[in-house]
């Protein structure tokens, strides 16, 4: 147990800002959080000194600028321990589906009035493809609890404890009615990470994998299901085509699913 | 002693009669498609003309229209919820400067009474009672909660396609372990009273003699019910399970499997939990949690610093050889009632029964 409070800096690559908001929106328990907590480096709260050394970095956003990824080295040299927070650090985010595009200029130009201004990596990835990070906080947002969580247990001095468990056990304890089952909604339950506190089926909606893949994540056979649901296979696409497109398991349905989609419109 | 019989129409005096003894009454509703148990206010909120239609992996309402309100089977849960709760705070700890202060988590009871509970929950509860009350560590809160009951069982006049209690020995007609039994019948209720309890109910009630017409409607619909599709194999067939912990079908089943602990959630049976640290961020409090748990999570398998469990299909294993063998050297027989909760809301349509049955081959015909 640190007896000093925790030096902490809040890094933000390319991101919306939300996941720092984790922390700005708690109230009363951020006086809480400040008495083991010094926050050396927070944008988004005034603070500005990102060269300073800390415990823990906790960085948010995508590696998607020669920017962002000048800056988060140095924030890595800078910190004894580095925590990614939210979808965009974790697997790339939103943002990250421009990876997925087979003309990329094209996509540019139909996005921006001036493409000629924007300057960016080839691909759009995650802090771990480029640093070494010791832990991670899934969600799009991150919740104040998952931040609080992990700062309380880094001060104690103990590892972060994870929670990969699938979101359908949250679902089952809070009683909702399963919408896989009642209106064969196509539901990423199954093979989504936990933290939400089940949000979208409590009323009544399919989830939509904002806290990214699970433990043990079986989204082969929760694809097939969903064909049986009608599904079509570009329909399968875009339900793992959203936050967190880069990671691994999901990236193998999308890859899967489009080759489906590319034969059958043969 | 001989069944009376309750005009529909005084259906709602029950419910009266419940609330004026005290009762929270909880009974059938239909809440997001399904039909769950909750608060009852009015005789109305009931489930009117519905059944349901099952198959493995999915659950669709019906309103026929008709003038009953027990012809459904079940919905994703019985009685499990109420008693062994999904959260429970078990201990406290607080911090002061003479060091930790530990509080211990007093079960908070109330009288319920739960209206149109089936013959397969009553057997569920028992083995619930034999887990949580008459194992070497009673469970205050479950134990707390269990005494205060008071069960309205109803007959089922008919089963849907995912039920096999008759294959397992505990359905389509209750025969214990409930205070008042009704049989749904076209103009009424004929009504069987087991219990103290549900004699002082009844003895408020309107009841006029059952006629033979109404006990001959009774049976028929009884017959009907028993009329399943799936049949569990006996007791000592499944204790063959055990001899097949090596089949490669264990494998085809994982690669269905989304280990999502659904069919364990369901269960009326299934009993594991896991417990969490927790802290109050602003008072600092500590809270010990008790959660439902499933052997299909990844950090239920792991003890001692091992992963016992590592693979999908050893889990699969563990909680049917469990369920459907070992159950019967821990608590006296298998643990599956046949009310096919695990089957109905399997989100990839895995059917126990027939996993069990195709395991078991050539040595159960």
């Amino acid at each position: 147990m640190l007896q000093r409070p925790l030096k902490v800096a809040i890094h933000k690559l390319t991101s919306c800002s939300g996941c720092q908001l984790a922390f700005i929106n708690q109230g009363p328990k951020l006086l809480k959080l400040l008495e083991f907590v010094e926050f050396t480096h927070f944008i988004e709260a005034g603070l500005f000194a990102p060269d300073q050394e800390v415990d823990v970095a906790l960085i948010e956003g995508s590696v998607s600028t020669h920017d962002d990824l000048k800056r988060l080295v140095n924030a890595r040299q800078r910190a004894k321990l580095l925590v990614s927070i939210g979808a965009c650090a974790t697997s790339g985010g939103v943002q990250a589906l421009r990876n997925m595009a087979d003309d990329k200029e094209n996509w540019k130009r139909a996005v921006y009035a001036h493409p000629e201004f924007i300057e960016e990596l080839q691909d759009c990835t995650a802090v771990a493809t480029h640093v070494k990070v010791d832990f991670e906080l899934w969600g799009c947002p991150v919740t104040q609890q998952q931040v609080t969580e992990c700062l309380r247990q880094l001060h104690a001095g103990v590892k972060p404890k994870d929670n990969a468990e699938k979101l359908c056990m949250e679902c089952k304890r809070q009683g909702n009615v399963c919408v896989l089952i009642t209106q064969q909604a196509p539901c990423l339950g199954p093979v989504v990470r936990t933290g939400c506190g089940a949000l979208c089926p409590s009323f009544g909606k399919a989830c939509y994998g904002c806290f990214g893949p699970s433990e043990q994540p079986n989204c082969e056979s929760l694809t097939n299901r969903m064909t049986g649901f009608g599904l079509m296979p570009n329909d399968i696409v875009h339900r793992f085509a959203a936050i967190h497109s880069q990671s691994p398991p999901y990236q193998q349905q999308i890859a899967r699913w489009r080759l489906q989609d590319l034969e059958g419109s043969d | 002693m001989e069944k009376g019989f309750l005009p529909r129409e005084n259906l709602s005096q029950l419910h009266a009669v419940l609330c004026q003894q005290g009762y929270k009454v909880i009974g059938p509703q239909v809440k997001d498609g399904a039909i769950v148990f909750d608060g009852l206010r009015d005789i109305a909120d009931l489930p009117w003309g519905i059944v349901e239609h099952t198959e493995a992996g999915a659950y669709r309402l019906e309103d026929t229209g008709d003038n009953r309100c027990f012809a459904w089977n079940n919905g994703p849960q019985g009685l499990k919820p109420w008693l062994f709760k999904s959260q429970q705070t078990v201990w406290r700890g607080e911090a002061t400067s003479d060091g930790i202060r530990f509080k211990s988590e007093q079960p908070s009871p109330q009288p319920l009474a739960f209206i149109g509970i089936r013959s397969c929950d009553i057997s569920a509860l028992y083995l619930q009672d034999k887990h949580f009350m008459h194992s070497a560590y009673a469970d205050p809160w479950y134990t707390a909660q269990r005494k205060q009951l008071c069960l309205i069982a109803v007959n089922c006049s008919r089963s849907n396609d995912t039920c096999f209690c008759e294959s397992t020995g505990d359905g389509v007609e209750a025969t214990y372990g409930y205070d008042i039994l009704l049989d749904e019948l076209d103009d009424g209720y004929l009504v069987d009273v087991k219990s103290e309890r549900g004699r002082a109910i009844t003895a408020a009630l309107p009841l006029q003699p059952g006629s033979q017409q109404h006990h001959k409607q009774a049976q028929r619909q009884l017959k009907n019910a028993r009329h399943q599709q799936r049949v569990m194999p006996d007791a000592e067939q499944l204790l063959k399970l055990l001899e097949h912990l090596n089949d490669k079908h264990w494998q085809d089943i994982a690669e269905r499997c989304l280990a999502c602990g659904n069919c364990t959630l369901t269960c009326p049976t299934c009993f594991c939990s896991k417990q969490e640290a927790e802290v109050e961020p602003v008072s600092g409090e500590h809270h010990q949690v008790r959660y439902w748990d499933s052997c299909f999570s990844e950090k239920h398998g792991y003890i001692a610093g091992m992963q016992l469990r590592g693979d999908v299909s050893q889990r699969y294993r563990q909680w049917m050889t469990h369920k459907l063998a070992t159950w019967q050297a821990q608590y006296d027989r298998s643990g599956c009632v046949g009310c096919g909760r695990c089957i109905s809301w399997c989100p990839a349509a895995i059917d126990i029964v027939a996993e069990a049955n195709l395991i078991l081959g050539d040595d159960h015909d």
